[in-house]
């Protein structure tokens, strides 16, 4: 062993026990990004964990504080780069309850399928993401297949398989394409036979259970007192569910139910996530079902951009509304807000102080991740041997970006 | 659309009475000012006392009002999982910015506060593992204050940073 930093040093009948400082990472496949972690380790025991986070940090909450609202959009798609619908859905609304406007029903409609759809390539990528930390390749390879039909249905809706930028402030930025319905009518036939598969390749296999079963166990006060929320929240046993208990847009239109889990340990988590999958697809149905037609965007020149491009030729007032839209934004009044809502990861929260000009005077992204990271420094039940903290560490799903912001 | 004064209020100011101030209600939650001395003691009712019980710190942030005085505030988003109702509290802050902890009271302000320092300076007494979070030991600067220049101060590495000195 080279370049270790040697702790402290026992001798004991068979030999030298050595108490070291492990370096994992910032480049190492499992931990899903840029993190780094310095593990304070007695053999293969991990005694002490500190995360070091901040080698994907790139100043989101200054920079928005330089950029009109519209131009915040792409910002917030870079933060959970898996799930951009979600981010932009929080901004949108934070900086919807300051002008005091409303989205069009139908709009809301659109908005919740979207969100709804990147809750499940979320948790799709998380569902492959695990096993294949634990050993298990298999599964990731097959999630991809049906994330790639959920990437398919954000080109087609929005123009961009990632970062769509699509949720706007007063709407989204156009409607639903022709076929979309059908397409993600076919997407929700498809994807609960899948997970039916899935849970059957790994949630019976015995390796599989005997990393995540009774393995990093949280406990619900601990989890509450380290602000965790999401699906780690729930799998802990504790049932909340920010969709449900203070609904945004139309969730109190839909029907779904609230997974949780009573054992809070890695493999609680990941189930959980395939059950809320399910549900996800059940709210897109409903929402399939109940959407109605009308605008998708507020009609408020001032704040969306022009809906019929044609009018850009010949009308000389939509051409000065976009000029202007795009040239010196839009004023919203003083004022601050704080915006919460369930994004795949957590409580995504905004808050934003306007002093009464284009750009926001402050943005505040709470980012679920950043804050459920935090509990590998906190208590963790059954967490004895690097391999297990490897099993909690892709059990809490943490996107590196979301967390360094 | 303004939210009404919460009923639990008046429970607040009835415990605390002229220590803390009506923050005003706002367009998402009520919000209450107190000063530095009784942030930790509020802080503990609000999560202890059951009619109540905030136990959920959602979000802690700072907020830099350059140059008005006061300068800084720190803000704290509370949430309670067994009401579902939530409150801001608001801290104004002179220079240099001095708070007391909340990680006695919830856990999770340690990142908090650890990323309030980094990027405002606020100086949190008694936390129990006090530094820098996602800028480099040695950074010198707090990157979010409003008088830190957008694309930094120039050096070796940043050649198109600003140069110091000049505002």
């Amino acid at each position: 062993m080279t370049n270790v930093t040697v702790l402290q040093e026992t001798k004991q009948e068979n030999g030298i026990s050595q108490e070291v400082l492990l370096n994992l990472g910032p480049q190492h496949p499992s931990t899903h990004g840029v993190l780094r972690l310095i593990l304070q380790l007695d053999g293969e025991i991990v005694k002490r964990t500190e995360p070091f986070i901040g080698y994907l940090h790139r100043g989101t909450e200054k920079l928005c504080e330089h950029f009109t609202y519209t131009q915040i959009f792409p910002l917030t798609d870079r933060l959970d780069y898996v799930c951009p619908p979600s981010n932009n859905l929080g901004f949108a609304m934070a900086v919807e309850r300051l002008l005091g406007i409303e989205a069009p029903e139908r709009s809301q409609y659109i908005r919740v399928i979207m969100t709804e759809l990147a809750r499940i390539s979320g948790h799709l990528l998380i569902v492959g993401a695990l096993p294949m930390d634990l050993g298990a390749m298999t599964v990731l390879l097959y999630v991809m297949r049906e994330r790639e039909m959920v990437m398919d249905l954000m080109e087609m809706i929005s123009g961009a398989r990632m970062h769509t930028s699509y949720i706007r402030i007063g709407g989204v930025r156009e409607d639903l394409p022709e076929g979309a319905v059908e397409r993600i009518r076919e997407f929700c036939d498809i994807l609960p036979k899948r997970l039916f598969d899935y849970e059957r390749l790994v949630a019976k296999n015995r390796m599989f259970l005997q990393r995540t079963k009774d393995v990093g166990v949280i406990a619900p006060k601990d989890a509450i007192d380290m602000g965790l929320s999401g699906p780690n929240l729930r799998a802990s046993g504790v049932d909340w569910d920010i969709r449900r208990d203070c609904p945004y847009e139309i969730y109190d239109r839909v029907e779904f139910n609230v997974i949780t889990r009573e054992t809070g340990d890695c493999y609680g988590r990941w189930i959980c996530r395939i059950d809320e999958m399910r549900e996800s697809v059940r709210i897109i149905e409903q929402c399939l079902e109940q959407m109605p037609d009308g605008l998708f965007q507020v009609d408020m020149p001032t704040i969306a951009f022009p809906v019929d491009k044609d009018q850009l030729a010949c009308s000389m007032e939509t051409h000065i509304h976009h000029f202007e839209l795009s040239a010196y934004g839009f004023k919203v009044p003083k004022g601050e807000v704080y915006t919460a809502i369930e994004a795949p990861k957590g409580e995504l929260g905004y808050y934003i102080i306007s002093d009464g000009s284009e750009k926001p005077f402050r943005v505040k992204v709470r980012a679920p991740s950043f804050v459920n990271l935090q509990i590998l420094e906190g208590k963790i039940g059954n967490m004895k041997y690097l391999a297990d903290l490897i099993a909690v560490l892709g059990s809490l799903d943490p996107v590196i970006a979301e967390v360094d912001k | 659309m303004i939210v009404a004064r919460p009923e639990f209020c008046d429970r607040i100011f009835q415990h605390f009475g002229d220590r803390i101030a009506d923050g005003g209600a706002g367009i998402d939650m009520h919000s209450i000012e107190v000063g530095p001395e009784h942030v930790v003691e509020l802080c503990r009712y609000l999560k202890d006392t059951p009619a109540l019980s905030f136990d959920f710190l959602s979000d802690l942030c700072g907020v830099d009002f350059y140059p008005d005085s006061p300068r800084f505030q720190v803000v704290y988003h509370l949430y309670s999982l067994a009401h579902g109702h939530r409150l801001r509290l608001k801290c104004r802050l002179g220079d240099p910015p001095r708070a007391p902890t909340v990680t006695g009271v919830w856990a999770t302000a340690n990142w908090h506060e650890r990323e309030t320092f980094d990027m405002y300076g606020f100086v949190f007494d008694g936390h129990p593992n006090f530094k820098r979070i996602y800028m480099w030991d040695g950074f010198e600067g707090y990157p979010m204050r409003k008088d830190f220049p957008l694309r930094g101060y120039k050096d070796a590495y940043n050649p198109y940073g600003e140069e110091k000195g000049k505002a």
